[in-house]
């Protein structure tokens, strides 16, 4: 078959822990990025001119820039300009964080704004104070539409975190090619077998994130 | 539609004496240099049922947005039983006093019909969440939606919708309510069912400023009828304004209704 090298030593133990690598930078990234986001997000709602042009300008340059270029930038950039040293996995953990904060603040924006002035209206006339109206009644719709997205979002991240291999990080697509590497001569067919064994590990992970979304989007249509 | 003469009406001599409930007196409000309410004076008595009309754009949304302190008020002040409650000391208290019902459907998607009904009273007075479920369930019952308690909002009707944003402001035993064309945005065969609702209520003694474009609604429940216009009150009378209209903008302005059904 070719494939055996998957089974032996160590291989699959390797490539679990990548994924772990990969799973840590994501996870960490999405767990930073919700409460910054949301902040953002209120924050661009806000009529403060400045403020929304500020977080505009932050927002559209994280957008327009490929996360690659970031991550040189934050791994390289700082260590050169500022010298500071981080490792490649607290570098990715600051770019996926800025970059998962920015499109979460746009969601969370959008999400706000969905909702209709009347609402707000409804709520005072009730007598509720503003920060009640936010807790009980415009947050709770927010989310609503706001959820499916959002997992969307942490799909990307995932998918995207393949790229810090390019700053030295060991995540799951790294050790699958040192696999290839390390059996080149022995499995000639080595790398399409690496390579389908990480697309299903992507596929497990995200596959189900795709359907949570879905079904999310279902309900939140109701 | 029909209402017999209610027991509590409140008769001319008592109205002049009594402090009103809710007193608007020279509100002023403009957006931009759009002056839409110039000087507004209006009291609404005890039992009383005030109907407000005029032609579309006059005001009549900002005046009731005013009172309930939507709206900032660029002069004049809101009274409710007498103690100034616009301006800088409106607080909560004074704002739960009075409710209002709006045109368009403005329950809380996010919650069940009960939950839209016992929020604020929990909320805000603190109520004790089984008796404010019992009272909202008393409440959707008279207005004929008992069995709906548990349903989503965006299940019902707007009929039924408006029926329960009239119990949501209910449960908060509002000493005035303001109606803003709350039949405005329904179907046709709906629009009875929550006026009837609305009607019970005037017979059941509660206070209300009511706004609607419904003119034999506004003749049966009428005590008061107040014609908004030019930022200024044209005319103000008694239920047969509609009949012997005094001032020659108020003729016009109820032609434009009899225009309307002839052309139907
Ligand atoms: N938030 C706002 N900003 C600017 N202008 C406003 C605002 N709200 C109302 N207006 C203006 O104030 C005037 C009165 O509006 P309002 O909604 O109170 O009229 P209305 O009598 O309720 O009319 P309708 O019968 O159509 O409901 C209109 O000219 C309207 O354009
Ligand atoms: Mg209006």
């Amino acid at each position: 078959m070719g494939a055996e090298f998957l089974f032996q030593g160590a291989t699959i133990q390797r490539l679990l822990a990548g994924l772990g690598v990969t799973l840590r930078i994501s996870l960490i990234s999405v767990a930073l990025s919700v409460p910054l986001g949301v902040v953002m997000g209120v924050l661009f709602t806000r009529k403060n001119r400045v403020l929304r042009a500020v977080l505009r300008v932050y927002l559209d340059f994280i957008r327009v820039m490929p996360q690659l270029v970031l991550l040189f930038l934050v791994f390289f950039g700082s260590a050169s300009s500022l010298g500071l040293n981080f490792s490649g996995e607290v570098a990715s953990i600051i770019v996926f964080t800025a970059w998962g904060a920015a499109e979460l603040g746009d969601l969370v924006r959008a999400a706000l704004e969905a909702i209709p002035q009347s609402q707000y209206d409804g709520a005072f006339a009730l007598g509720l104070t503003s920060k009640q109206t936010f807790a009980r009644v415009i947050l709770p719709q927010a989310l609503r539409s706001l959820l499916p997205p959002s997992v969307n979002l942490v799909t990307r991240i995932i998918k995207t975190t393949s790229l810090c291999m390019l700053i030295g990080v060991v995540e799951v697509v790294r050790v699958g090619q040192q696999i290839i590497d390390f059996n080149r001569f022995d499995y000639p067919m080595g790398a399409l077998w690496t390579y389908a064994t990480l697309a299903l590990l992507y596929f497990v992970i995200c596959w189900p994130l795709s359907l949570l979304s879905r079904w999310l989007e279902k309900r939140s249509s109701r | 539609m029909t209402r017999p003469t209610r027991p509590q009406s409140a008769p001319a001599e008592a109205a002049t004496s009594a402090t009103p409930v809710l007193e608007l007196r020279g509100i002023r409000k403009s957006f931009g240099s759009n002056v839409v309410l110039d000087g507004i004076d209006l009291a609404v008595q005890a039992g009383e049922v005030v109907v407000l009309v005029g032609p579309s754009g006059c005001g009549k949304s900002t005046l009731l947005r005013c009172a309930i302190g939507l709206e900032q008020i660029d002069g004049g002040e809101v009274l409710l039983d007498g103690s100034v409650v616009s301006g800088a000391q409106r607080d909560q208290q004074a704002r739960t006093r009075m409710g209002m019902v709006f045109q368009s459907y403005d329950l809380f998607p996010n919650m069940t019909v009960l939950d839209n009904v016992t929020l604020a009273p929990t909320l805000v007075r603190n109520a004790d969440k089984a008796q404010a479920e019992e009272r909202a369930r008393a409440l959707l019952a008279r207005v004929g939606l008992a069995e709906k308690a548990d349903a989503w909002p965006n299940t019902l009707s707007g009929g039924q919708q408006q029926r329960v944003a009239i119990c949501r402001a209910l449960a908060m035993d509002p000493e005035v309510l303001l109606l803003d064309e709350v039949t405005a945005a329904l179907d046709p065969e709906m629009v009875h069912e929550v006026l009837q609702v609305v009607l019970e209520l005037a017979d059941e003694g509660l206070t209300m400023l009511i706004v609607t474009h419904e003119m034999s609604f506004a003749r049966a429940i009428a005590d008061r009828v107040v014609m908004l216009d030019g930022g200024v009150v044209v005319e103000e009378g008694g239920p047969d304004f509609f009949e012997h209209p005094q001032t020659e903008r108020a003729r016009a302005f109820l032609r434009t209704f009899e225009f309307h059904r002839v052309g139907r």
